[in-house]
């Protein structure tokens, strides 16, 4: 059992910048997304202030900052999720590979296709293991049962969760643990073969065990896919981003390489908000 | 310090308790008497009509004779009614349900059709048979055809059916339709394949109850003017017809000049209790097995 005081040190200790992958930009990917002047209002809240931000290819991106600050608002325009909140409207622009994603006219399904999400909390379907992998494919188009039973084997492999679960597609996935409905959500958004991968929070619900399960899964997927991850846990940001942007009360204070965040900040709020002072 | 006395709180201790026993035979006396005033019901129409049920009533014909009278039109009149009310009620109630909670705007004029859905299902039954007679019967031409009592039962039940599904769609948890919508489906996708079928057993128990309340309404039938002795069967939505509850009112009414109508009468309300009860079945069935599934 720790005791209090030594979980208050280690949350106060600066994080070891051995312990910090070091990642030298080797050469940087392409630009994926870029965020120019956002602004947000939920009716009169302003959540989001200029916000300016752009991520590259391949690359796992950790977005910090305390509660409220406007992270998970932040990512879930980045796939216009944040629309079904009702009031909410956007000045500035975010392209996707060059499109400004915030016009009417660009078509939100075709985005969510090239752009999948993980949410904070697991939210498989009421269905079996296999149906909630398929329901991407299927929504697309995709009919051929072979097709099917192919996509099925590669998501859920994808996700690691393939062994725990290849006797057992077709039954409910409510019948998994948490940590195993999380890697199953991640395993259904691979399914659709999307180029970018949002998670908001997705470790928040699980526990230490599940969680060290996705954030090396979030390794292996950044192999081939561009990441981007709402975290409240700085260590996690730490220990698994090549990029971090810290967020507070809607503006983003800090962008850059996780290790010049966490080891050399140029701010002092974000020193302040990485040191446990506040947050 | 001494905020708490123990001794005065021991004392009250018995008295709580008691209340707390008291309250529990306050409601289960509430619950009692609902449960008698039925019993009593079933039991004297049973003791009633028992007798007077058989083969030859169920599927004779009207006669002013109450030996040889049968109630075959008035069940195929009932069936009739249920073969128009059940899809106008279900394709328009869901529909509306589906439109006000997942495609309007949420605003003044979505509160206001809100407010007025929710006092329809407060209009006197007979209000709408008014309503049935001016557009269905007069305008529309129907007359008392099996299509104008129909329609008219069916705007009777719609606002119970709307505000129960809209009940119902709204329990849907949003992170389902979330995971739907994130893997790029569209609208109706993400309502065909995650909201409905995750409500369909809750908007199932509010097509119940509306059905029920369609299939034993009297008074918009009587203002259509649906008679109350009719010899042939109807055999479509444009017949003519009699219903079960009509015949059932029109047999206590006269049962003042030919006693016998009053054994009549409650041999009918057995029969209308059965399909009433197979009609529920039916739902409950479907029901069930959505719920194993989700």
């Amino acid at each position: 059992m720790m005791s209090p005081s030594s979980v208050k040190s280690k949350r106060t200790v600066k994080i070891n910048p051995e312990a910090v992958a070091s990642k030298e930009p080797e050469s940087e990917g392409k630009v994926v997304y870029d965020t120019k002047e956002l602004n947000l209002w939920y009716t009169d809240t302003h959540a989001l202030k200029d916000v300016n931000l752009s991520f590259r290819e391949k690359e796992v991106t950790a977005i910090i900052g305390p509660s409220g600050c406007g992270k998970s608002t932040y990512i879930k325009t980045l796939n216009r999720m944040v629309e079904l909140v009702p009031g909410v409207r956007t000045t500035g622009e975010i392209t996707y590979k060059g499109k400004n994603i915030l016009e009417r006219s660009f078509k939100v399904e075709d985005l969510r296709t090239k752009v999948g999400m993980v949410f904070q909390k697991p939210n498989p379907f009421p269905k079996s293991i296999y149906e909630n992998i398929v329901y991407g494919p299927k929504i697309h188009g995709i009919r051929n049962k072979k097709v099917l039973d192919e996509i099925v084997e590669r998501s859920l492999r994808g996700a690691y969760i393939w062994d725990e679960v290849k006797d057992r597609l077709n039954e409910n996935a409510y019948g998994l643990s948490g940590g195993q409905q999380q890697r199953l959500c991640i395993a259904r958004c691979l399914a659709i073969e999307p180029e970018v991968i949002l998670m908001d929070e997705p470790t928040s619900a699980l526990d230490p065990k599940s969680t060290l399960r996705i954030e090396e899964l979030v390794q292996e997927l950044k192999k081939e896919y561009s990441i981007i991850i709402v975290t409240h846990n700085m260590q996690q940001a730490a220990r698994i981003s090549d990029k971090t942007a810290f967020f507070l009360n809607g503006e983003v204070i800090e962008f850059d390489e996780t290790n010049t965040i966490f080891t050399n900040p140029a701010d002092s709020r974000t020193e302040d908000y990485i040191s446990g002072r506040f947050g | 310090m001494n905020q708490v006395n123990t001794k005065k709180m021991e004392k009250r201790m018995h008295a709580r308790i008691q209340k707390n026993n008291l309250l529990k035979i306050v409601f289960l006396l509430a619950t009692l008497f609902g449960l008698a005033v039925l019993a009593i019901l079933l039991v004297r129409v049973i003791t009633q009509g028992a007798a007077w049920l058989d083969w030859d009533f169920i599927t004779g014909r009207l006669s002013t004779s109450a030996d040889r009278a049968g109630i075959m039109g008035a069940i195929l009149g009932t069936v009739w009614l249920m073969i128009v009310v059940i899809p106008v009620t279900l394709i328009i109630g869901v529909g509306s349900a589906i439109y006000l909670e997942l495609y309007a705007k949420k605003g003044r004029i979505q509160s206001f059709i809100q407010t007025n859905i929710s006092n329809l299902a407060g209009v006197p039954s007979i209000v709408y048979g008014l309503l049935g007679l001016t557009i269905f019967s007069r305008a529309m031409g129907l007359g008392n055809a099996v299509l104008a009592g129909g329609l008219t039962l069916s705007l009777l039940v719609l606002p119970i059916l709307i505000v129960s599904s809209q009940e119902a769609i709204r329990a849907v948890p949003k992170y389902l339709a979330e995971a739907s919508y994130g893997m790029g489906a569209t609208k109706w996708q993400t309502i065909k394949n995650v909201i409905l079928p995750a409500s369909i057993p809750s908007i199932l128990t509010g097509a119940i109850l509306s059905l029920s309340r369609a299939i034993g309404e009297t008074a918009p039938l009587t203002v259509l003017g649906i008679p109350a002795f009719l010899l042939p069967f109807p055999e479509g939505v444009f017949d003519t017809f009699t219903a079960l509850p009509m015949q059932i009112y029109y047999w206590t009414l006269d049962s003042s000049l030919v006693k016998e109508y009053a054994y009549l009468a409650a041999a009918t309300i057995i029969v209308l209790l059965v399909l009433l009860f197979i009609l529920n079945s039916v739902a409950i069935f479907i029901r069930n097995k959505f719920q194993q599934r989700y």
